[in-house]
C-alpha cells in the first residue's frame, strides 16, 4: 500500500516537474503503439469485414489462424521480428535502408503491428457477423454499391469496431516482452512505459517504477475514452 | 398499351440445385398495382429479389426498361437504383428516422435531400417523429419508416414483399392507401407479394398466382377472382376466403 501511495505523489511529481526524459519515453510509448495500431487498423478492418461478410475457400482456415493469433504470446511475435531483421535474418540480408533495424523505434511498430492486428481484424469479423443479415439485403435494394454496403454495415457495428481499436491498442500499448526483444530498451532511442518500468523495478526504484505505471494506466485510460467519444462523433447523426 | 417495364422469359431460380422458380413468360406493366398471391414456400420473395436485381437468375432473361439481365450479367447501377423494396419486417439502420429516411438519398449523394425527406414522412405520418431513434418505434411506424425511406427515392417499381403482415389493422390501412396514393400520382408500378387476398383485390389492377415456383395464372382483379381459368385459382380463392 506504502509503495502505491508514494507511487501516485512521485507520478504527480514526475508529470508536474516535466522532466524531459520521461517526456521522451512517453512520447516514444504513443509513437510506435500510434502507429502500429494505424497499421493494424488499416489492415485488420478491411479484412475482418472481408471474413465477416463474404464466403470463400480457405475462409475457415484463416479464421482458425486469426484466432490463434489473437492468443498468441507476443514475446514470440517478439522473437519471429528478432529472428527476420537480424543481420542474418530473411529481411535483415536484403539490407535496405529503408526496412527497419533492430533497437530501432521502426523494428518496434513492426512486431507491434503484427500483435494488434489479429485482434483488429479478429473483433471487428466477430462486429460485422453481428449485424442482422437482413440489412445487407435492404441495404442493397436501397441501391448500395458493394463499398457502401461494407461501409454501412461497419457504421452499424461501430462500437464493436471502436472495441476491436481498443483491444489492438490495449494489447499494445502494454507489451513488453516484443518491444524488449526488438528495440533492445536503449535509453533515449527505444525505452517505452514498459520497459522503463521493468528497468526501474529492477533497480528497485519502486515509487518511480509505480509512478510510470500510473501514467501508463491514465495514458491508456485516456486513449479509449477518446476513441469511444470519436466513434459518436464520426457516425451519429 | 406501352411497352411493359418488365418482362420475363424462361426464368428459373434453383438454390443448390433445387428449382424453386419457373415462369415461361410474365411481363409487368408500367404503372400497374400487380399482386402476387401464393402459398408460403411458393417462390414469391425469391420473384422480388430477381425484380430488385438482387440476385441472377439461375437461366433465363429478365428486361427491364429494355436492358437484359441473365444468370451471368449485373445490373448497371443507375438502372438498378430505379427499384427498390419493402421488406415484411423492417431493417433500419441504427439511427433516428430522419437519417434512416435519408439513407437512399445519401448513397445517390443527392441533394434537397432534407425537403424529399420531409415530405416523405409527411406522407406517412411521421414528421413529428423525425429526430426519434429508430429503435424506439413501435412495429407499425417502423414499417412506414420503411415505406418512406423507399418513397423519398421516387422510385420506378416499389416492391413490397408482405409490407403489412405483421400490422394492426390501422397501419394495414395507412400504408395500403399510401400505395396506392403512389401508384395513383406518381405512376409508381408496384409489385405487392401478399398471402392476403382481400389485399389484393382491394389494391391489385391485376393478380398473379404462384404455386410451387410456377406461375398458374396471371389475371385482371375482376377476373382472376370472379372467373379464373385454372382451377387451382378458383380453390386458392375460395380456400383463402373460407378464412
Ligand atoms: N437463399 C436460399 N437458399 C436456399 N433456398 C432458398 C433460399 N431462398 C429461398 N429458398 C427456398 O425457396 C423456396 C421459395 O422461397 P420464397 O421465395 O421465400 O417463398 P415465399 O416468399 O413464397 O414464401 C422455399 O422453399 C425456400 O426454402
Ligand atoms: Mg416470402
Amino acid at each position: 500500500m506504502e509503495e502505491i501511495i508514494q507511487g501516485f505523489i512521485e507520478a504527480v511529481r514526475l508529470i508536474a516537474s516535466g522532466d524531459p526524459g520521461l517526456v521522451a519515453i512517453i512520447v516514444l510509448s504513443l509513437r510506435v503503439s500510434g502507429i502500429a495500431l494505424l497499421f493494424s487498423t488499416m489492415a485488420g478492418i478491411p479484412v475482418g469485414s472481408l471474413l465477416g461478410l463474404s464466403r470463400f475457400p480457405g475462409r475457415k482456415l484463416v479464421i482458425a489462424l486469426l484466432y490463434t493469433g489473437m492468443g498468441f504470446p507476443p514475446v514470440v511475435v517478439g522473437l519471429f521480428v528478432y529472428l527476420a531483421l537480424s543481420r542474418n535474418g530473411p529481411i535483415g540480408q536484403i539490407g535496405w535502408d529503408a526496412l527497419p533495424a533492430l533497437f530501432t523505434p521502426g523494428a518496434m511498430i513492426v512486431a507491434q503491428t503484427i500483435i494488434a492486428f489479429p485482434l483488429v481484424a479478429g473483433f471487428t469479423m466477430a462486429a460485422v457477423m453481428g449485424v442482422d443479415p437482413n440489412l445487407r439485403r435492404q441495404v442493397r435494394a436501397l441501391g448500395a454499391t458493394r463499398a457502401q454496403t461494407v461501409w454501412t454495415i461497419l457504421s452499424e457495428a461501430r462500437l464493436g469496431v471502436v472495441v476491436s481499436i481498443i483491444a489492438g491498442f490495449g494489447s499494445i500499448i502494454s507489451e513488453v516482452g516484443a518491444v524488449m526483444l526488438v528495440g533492445g530498451n536503449i535509453e533515449h532511442r527505444t525505452r517505452v512505459l514498459t520497459t522503463a518500468i521493468v528497468l526501474e523495478t529492477r533497480k528497485g526504484n519502486f515509487d518511480l517504477a509505480m509512478a510510470l505505471g500510473i501514467i501508463l494506466l491514465a495514458l491508456s485510460f485516456l486513449a479509449n475514452a477518446a476513441m469511444l467519444r470519436l466513434q459518436g462523433k464520426t457516425f451519429d447523426e | 398499351m406501352s411497352e411493359p417495364i418488365y418482362q420475363l422469359d424462361q426464368v428459373a431460380k434453383a438454390y443448390e440445385g433445387r428449382q424453386v422458380l419457373s415462369i415461361k413468360h410474365l411481363a409487368v406493366q408500367q404503372g400497374e398495382i400487380l399482386a402476387v398471391v401464393g402459398p408460403s414456400g411458393a417462390g414469391k420473395s425469391t420473384l422480388l429479389r430477381l425484380l430488385n436485381f438482387l440476385e441472377p437468375p439461375s437461366s433465363g432473361v429478365i428486361r427491364f426498361m429494355g436492358v437484359r439481365f441473365g444468370a451471368a450479367g449485373s445490373v448497371p447501377l443507375s438502372l438498378r437504383r430505379r427499384v427498390t423494396t419493402v421488406f415484411q419486417r423492417p431493417v433500419l439502420l441504427n439511427r433516428n428516422v430522419q437519417a434512416n429516411v435519408a439513407y437512399g438519398l445519401r448513397l445517390r449523394r443527392q441533394q434537397r435531400g432534407n425537403a424529399l425527406v420531409e415530405a416523405a414522412l409527411q406522407q406517412v405520418g411521421l414528421e413529428a417523429m423525425a429526430r426519434q431513434h429508430a429503435r424506439t418505434l413501435s412495429g407499425g411506424e417502423a414499417q412506414r419508416v420503411a415505406l418512406a425511406r423507399a418513397m423519398v427515392l421516387h422510385p420506378d417499381v416499389l416492391l413490397l414483399d408482405e409490407p403489412t403482415a405483421n400490422l394492426d389493422p390501422y397501419n394495414v390501412r395507412l400504408i395500403e392507401e399510401i400505395v396506392c396514393q403512389l401508384n395513383r400520382e406518381q405512376s409508381t408500378t408496384v409489385v405487392l407479394v401478399t398471402h392476403n387476398v382481400f389485399q389484393a383485390r382491394r389494391l391489385a389492377h391485376r393478380v398473379m398466382l404462384l404455386l410451387e415456383g410456377q406461375l398458374i395464372e396471371v389475371a385482371d382483379t375482376t377476373t382472376f377472382f370472379e372467373s379464373p381459368e385454372d382451377s387451382r385459382t378458383r380453390s386458392f380463392v375460395c380456400g383463402e376466403l373460407v378464412y
